[in-house]
């Protein structure tokens, strides 16, 4: 019945009597690339992490791959092996080294083989230029380079979907493109992603759709995202770009 | 005077001392730590959130840890009897020790563990780990320099305690002390014995600071 990927629909999300979404209906097919733009407390940050079963929901349904997502369900631990997300604080577990960090879950959690997912995880930091730290505590690493362990971490769970919740929002400026490189990279090769970021020139690149989001709400909605941050269609989001500008 | 008896009974004492210790924060971690973990995962913003179960066991906790060891000591004798044999003596003198460090360790498990970084364990979530993952991989791994410090801190506890003990004949070094110190005015006797409590306590700190400080691969290089 669904040929998409991920998809929401109605989705409410309530926190202390206030509403963070108002009923999100979207759609995120195979390969694509979807960038959500927006004000912050908009509730885009909430979208991504409901979308992993992190937050509970007030109403509507959110399917992965036509199977029902819910936060309490038995079958939530294997949903979230299928959804990669990264967070703007990284996150990586400070007592583990760059291996471990990314071999915890493929061999606790998927009980993987150790050898194969350690090949494969020196491949994925081959990859991103990180081969020689995975003997490395994270304290050892600069901002960009835990991102983009961390991105490994997601990456080595084979997930269909990547969330990536303002990934370059802590890093200095210098780190940023290096990250972000690695995402580029990530959607050439076909990767489904949902991105939610602060950086206009990225989103413009990497974009098959872009979202903008206010007040919980999916404000403008567009398919060709070089024309939307040229000429966007309503007031709202033509402000907000505007605040990008010098 | 001083001679080889008193340099053997000084050394038994020794001996009995760090065997009340270390035996009874063993057992007392045994029941002190899934207590621990039972309250990080129940309380708010846990795991497993259960209101009931935390403050059940927040409650059993408290008024345990109200009850002063040595009233515990003379109320807990008929388990001690019924499990060791004999109300006296190091062995017997555990169980108290036991009881009374449990729900000590427990607080300390729970105070470290929830230092654990949210977003860490939320990384953890994320990726499908199950609770039982979380809790062995994540949140002891992650929490083991506090938690290594705990465990100094119990060491001491328990050691001052099985001192206490020495009122009623628990042997060790603060049954010598009470014995010949207190009722037998033997001043040097005492100091000694006080001099090798304070060097046995001192050793656990040192070694369990330096434990955990190599353990810690946050900041230290």
């Amino acid at each position: 019945m669904e040929n998409s990927l991920l998809s929401i629909k109605n989705l409410h999300k309530e926190f202390d009597r206030n509403t963070i979404l108002k009923g999100i209906n979207l759609k995120l097919n195979k390969g694509e690339v979807i960038v959500i733009i927006g004000p912050s407390g908009c509730g885009k940050s909430t979208l991504l992490r409901c979308l992993n079963g992190l937050e509970d929901i007030q109403g509507g349904e959110i399917y992965l791959g036509g199977k029902l997502l819910q936060k309490n369900a038995k079958d939530i631990s294997s949903m979230r092996q299928k959804i990669g997300m990264v967070f703007q604080s990284y996150d990586l577990f400070p007592h583990k080294t760059v291996l471990e960090n990314i071999l915890l879950a493929p061999v606790k959690v998927q009980k993987r083989k150790r050898a194969e997912v350690e090949a494969e995880a020196m491949e994925l930091l081959e990859r991103v230029g990180l081969a020689d730290r995975k003997n490395d505590y994270p304290r050892q690493l600069s901002g960009g380079q835990k991102q983009r362990i961390a991105i490994v971490r997601a990456l080595i769970m084979h997930p269909e979907v990547l969330l990536l919740d303002e990934i370059t929002a802590a890093l200095d400026p210098e780190m940023v493109h290096e990250v972000l490189q690695v995402v580029l990279d990530l959607a050439k090769s076909g990767s489904t992603m949902l991105i939610v970021t602060h950086e206009m020139a990225f989103a413009k690149a990497i974009a098959d759709r872009v979202l903008f989001f206010e007040h919980g709400e999916i404000v403008e909605e567009s398919h060709a995202p070089k024309a939307f941050f040229e000429r966007p269609q309503t007031e709202r989001a033509r402000q907000f770009l505007k605040s990008f500008e010098y | 005077m001083w001679d080889s008896t008193m340099t053997v009974m000084m050394l038994e004492g020794i001996r009995d001392t760090v065997y009340m210790t270390v035996v009874s924060t063993l057992f007392g971690y045994i029941l002190g730590l899934p207590l621990g973990i039972a309250l990080t995962l129940t309380d708010k913003n846990g795991l497993r959130q259960n209101r009931t179960i935390y403050r059940t066991l927040d409650m059993i906790i408290n008024i345990t840890r109200s009850v002063p060891f040595l009233i515990l000591l003379i109320v807990v004798m008929p388990l001690t009897k019924l499990l060791v044999g004999k109300s006296y003596g190091s062995t017997a003198t555990i169980v108290p020790l036991t009881l009374a460090a449990a729900p000590l360790i427990g607080r300390m498990v729970e105070s470290s563990l929830k230092e654990v970084n949210r977003g860490v364990i939320e990384a953890a979530v994320s990726m499908g780990a199950k609770t039982k993952t979380i809790v062995f991989k994540v949140l002891i791994g992650e929490a083991r320099t506090s938690l290594l410090v705990g465990v100094t801190i119990v060491l001491g506890t328990v050691l001052g305690y099985s001192a206490m003990a020495g009122v009623v004949g628990g042997g060790g070094l603060g049954d010598i002390a009470i014995r010949y110190g207190y009722y037998r005015y033997d001043t040097p006797v005492m100091l000694v014995t006080l001099v090798f409590i304070v060097a046995i306590v001192q050793l656990m700190q040192v070694v369990g600071t330096l434990l955990a400080k190599r353990m810690d691969h946050r900041n230290n290089e």
